[in-house]
């Protein structure tokens, strides 16, 4: 007898869809992947319903990818189920991480998404001031939608996590390797563990030209600058996330000349981002007076966007703290 | 009864620690409010310490350290005022007043400027009433 295939699941929650691709660009070592695995849920791929997941025996899949965020009542369900119906659930991805971009909703509130949404924006028009709801009964019966949250959550607010795979999206190779480590029975990292990771921050790295003394003058954005290609984008007065930021995406954006935005979230030992990033930030300024220091940061247009770009659910403060929250 | 807030208040050790001390020995009354943490510069307060001070019910947090150019290392209160102005406004924007984190220099003969610090923050930060951020962060849905 063959061993055993294991199975595999893949969902999104409040994801683009980027880490499903991700998935996809193992190219043709899928073949090799499917000699292994089974696929028996991946809703961008295959058509296979949730019943079907729910009449499936408790820990029947081996291992289950969980990409983006909660942000519905939908999410939450099918983190739930899948937690119960997985041995081992990894939070795949920054949003399902940490939150992603999906988290920064978090800066405002429902009724606030809502009314630019469905009253506001430019491209709407809805004289009967129609809202989703969750519930709505036609002559065919009753129809039903999932409960927009007021907050998204990083996967591991709502369920027990086994492993996290940061990244937007994760480096296929990452994958590639975990995916290998598990059918060859290889020594798994303790629960809890980041993996297809390293433990050094991207700076550690980075092949840029750097100095020991950062001074920053002047914060630019990325187009204000004629980058040499070469120099640390620090030093050129343009935020990049590498001091804050683990290794292991293979430091793609700055090889393309962007600086890092943070998707692979903070080192094991740093426990918020952005507060890294602040403490960072704060040894380059190059300025004493507390007016010149403040004119300088001034010219941070928004420090929560870019400190947290993909972090902030999963950060100290989760959420911006508005009334009727 | 105005409310009693809860202040966390991070110390440096040679000369705003000195100073409270010398408030405590001169047998200067202040308001009570303050949980002091002894660090050894100003420029050790991360802003992660700040922000999980705050996650974790705390309704004032106050940073003192030495006057400027006094640093014990130098340059850590600079650092600690940079951090400071880029915290306050990243605070500001996650809808936290401004007015529940103060940074002072106080030096270690100021007991008595240490004193009325501490009262003084006490009432603006009582002003404000309660935190809501360590409920509003429990109740996440």
């Amino acid at each position: 007898m063959d061993k055993p295939k294991l199975k595999l699941a893949v969902y999104w929650g409040a994801a683009c869809g980027g880490c499903c691709v991700s998935v996809l660009d193992v190219h043709e070592a899928l073949f090799t992947v499917l000699e292994h695995a089974d696929l028996v849920f991946w809703p961008i791929a295959l058509d296979i319903k949730y019943k079907d997941v729910e009449a499936m025996p408790d820990g029947h899949i081996d291992l289950t990818l969980f990409n983006g965020a909660v942000r519905n009542s939908e999410n939450e369900h099918i983190a739930k189920l899948l937690r119960k119906k997985s041995k081992i659930l990894v939070a795949y991805g920054s949003c399902a991480h940490m939150g992603g971009i999906p988290g920064l909703a978090n800066l405002t509130i429902k009724a606030k998404i809502f009314k630019r949404a469905y009253f506001e924006s430019e491209s709407t028009i809805n004289p009967d001031n129609v809202l989703p709801q969750t519930h709505y009964k036609v002559t065919e019966g009753e129809l039903e939608l999932p409960k927009f949250y007021n907050d998204v959550r990083p996967l591991d607010q709502v369920v027990d996590v086994d492993y996290y795979l940061p990244g937007c999206p994760p480096q296929t190779e990452r994958l590639v390797e975990v995916f290998l480590a598990i059918v060859t029975g290889a020594q798994l990292p303790p629960k809890g563990s980041v993996i297809g990771v390293k433990e050094k921050s991207l700076c550690e790295e980075c092949e840029r030209k750097k100095t020991e003394n950062k001074l920053i003058k002047k914060f630019n954005r990325p187009w204000q600058i004629q980058d040499d290609g070469e120099t640390c984008f620090l030093e050129q007065g343009v935020i990049c996330m590498g001091p804050a930021t683990r290794s292991g995406c293979g430091w793609r954006c700055i090889k393309g000349n962007a600086p890092c935005r943070g998707c692979y979230g903070p080192t094991s030992e740093a426990k918020d981002p952005g507060a890294k990033m602040m403490s960072a930030i704060g040894t380059m300024i190059d300025a004493k007076e507390p007016e010149e220091i403040n004119q300088i940061i001034e010219q941070i247009e928004d420090p929560a966007g870019t400190f947290y770009r993909f972090s902030l659910p999963g950060s100290m403060l989760r959420r911006k703290i508005c009334k009727n929250t | 009864m105005s409310y009693k807030p809860t202040i966390v208040a991070f110390l440096c050790n040679w000369c705003s620690y000195t100073g409270a001390d010398l408030a405590g020995t001169s047998r200067i009354k202040y308001a009570p409010n303050i949980r002091v943490i002894r660090i050894m510069c100003s420029g050790r307060v991360d802003p992660t310490f700040v922000l999980k001070s705050l996650r974790e019910g705390a309704d004032g947090v106050l940073i003192c350290g030495c006057h400027p150019g006094d640093c014990h290392y130098h340059e850590g209160n600079y650092k600690c005022l940079r951090r400071y102005h880029l915290l306050q406004k990243y605070i500001q924007q996650m809808g936290i007043p401004k007015d529940r984190l103060r940074l002072e220099w106080i030096s270690a003969s100021e007991g008595k400027q240490f004193a009325q610090l501490v009262d003084e923050f006490t009432e603006s930060v009582a002003k404000l009433g309660k935190s809501e951020i360590r409920q509003v962060m429990e109740t996440l849905t």
